[in-house]
């Protein structure tokens, strides 16, 4: 219990003082580490419970789009500006510099390995933003759609 | 009448376009701004070609092309924002195309940056966080925060002295690197890998990855590919500061 008090406190953080960093309207703060909390939270979930790490970073990456979609609407703030800092906690950071480390102490062998690793979880980082992109999208025209369509039908009543 | 208009609706886009560029903001975030402008004030079509260094402007069916240069070029949503929603206001109607030039003249006088002891703070806060959720151990906590606020300072210092962003990127990595070694051996770090890790986080180009993909995602494959390049470049220089390290101490 306490490590997870600890883990959502600390992701909230992380993300909040890197949105100082690339700085963010002071309003949006707070919107920014709830962002990056849930993103690393449904990470950390996933990966408790079994889930590999590329699996567990998409979830985590599509958590954080859809908390900035909604901080976004709420707020009346551009999306990247939640996005940003909502990443950062599920940067493979860890895996990256074990690539390098191993790359100049010499087993290339857990050097290739880390670094196809880290490479993946990018991936599938950047993946869970396009795919909620996409969705985002395709939710917004099928509105316009409809509100268009009872438009038209509203007139051919009248 | 006519034509002064015209240079009118173009100085705003232009000046609008110039400062959201220079905050980094995405490609199709400018462009749409900008057209949503010249749409707003007399039903313009804009045509814009619009790059990292440098944007071109004109209008649809007049004989006027304007463009400017990106000389410099710093991370400030706040100002993309601000923009984002003045344009928002405009074209809602609450202001004039005059007050949009001048609210714009204003938000491109500001200079409204978190003051520098708060930078400090929060990277020293991101890094100490960021080791802890990676799995270090909380002996390393306060070590950490310091190592990285002042890796921090040092890129944000080094910055106006060497105008070269990679050059300090790759000094506040060896400084990181250098410390977080001497410490672990002298015995008052524990864990240096976590360490390290920690400390490099506010040096990650979130923003510039972030923004690659979204204007790729845009069609925007020329500016998605150098802002690409520019994340890689920093990235790298990181990874070869940190391995320059372990060359030399081992």
């Amino acid at each position: 219990m306490f490590d997870l008090f600890v883990q959502f406190i600390f992701s909230f953080l992380a993300s909040a003082a890197y949105a100082i960093i690339t700085n963010v309207p002071r309003r949006s703060l707070i919107a920014c580490g709830l962002s990056g909390a849930s993103g690393w939270m449904i990470y950390w979930f996933a990966v408790q419970f079994g889930a590999n790490a590329a699996l567990g970073s998409l979830l985590g990456a599509l958590s954080v789009a859809a908390v900035s979609f909604i901080c976004s609407r709420a707020l009346k703030l551009p999306v990247t500006i939640f996005n940003i800092p909502g990443m950062v906690p599920l940067v493979p950071g860890g895996l990256a510099y074990q690539a390098v480390r191993n790359l100049v102490i010499g087993n290339y062998e857990t050097a290739i390995n880390s670094a196809v690793q880290a490479i993946m979880i990018a991936g599938a980082i950047a993946l869970g933003l396009v795919l909620s992109e996409v969705l985002n999208h395709n939710i917004r025209n099928f509105r316009e759609k409809r509100e268009i369509l009872s438009l038209i039908r509203k007139n051919e009543e009248k | 009448m006519a034509t002064l208009d015209i240079e009118k609706v173009l100085e705003t886009c232009l000046l609008a376009g110039k400062l959201m560029l220079e905050s980094d903001a995405e490609m199709y975030r400018v462009e749409d701004t900008m057209s949503r402008i010249a749409l707003a004030s007399g039903d313009y079509r804009l045509v814009s070609y619009v790059t990292q260094t440098g944007l071109f402007v004109g209008l649809d069916g007049t004989s006027t092309i304007r463009m400017v240069q990106i000389l410099n070029r710093s991370i400030n949503l706040e100002k993309v924002s601000r923009i984002n929603q003045l344009s928002r206001e405009y074209v809602t109607g609450i202001f004039t195309l005059d007050e949009l030039l001048e609210q714009l003249k204003i938000v491109e006088q500001e200079r409204k940056f978190f003051p520098l002891w708060l930078r400090f703070v929060s990277a020293a806060v991101v890094s100490g966080t960021i080791m802890i959720l990676f799995g270090g151990v909380w002996a390393d906590l306060f070590l950490t925060c310091l190592i990285g606020g002042v890796g921090y300072m040092l890129y944000y210092s080094s910055l106006k002295i060497l105008r070269i962003k990679f050059l300090s990127e790759f000094l506040a990595a060896l400084f990181i690197g250098c410390a977080a070694l001497l410490s672990s051996q002298s015995g008052l770090g524990i864990n240096q890998d976590m360490i390290i890790i920690g400390c490099v986080m506010p040096l990650v180009p979130g923003v510039q990855m972030t923004n690659a993909l979204r204007d790729l995602l845009a069609g925007h494959y020329l500016s998605g590919v150098s802002r690409g390049t520019e994340a890689m470049m920093t990235a790298s220089m990181i990874g070869f500061a940190i391995a320059f390290v372990f060359q030399l101490f081992y």
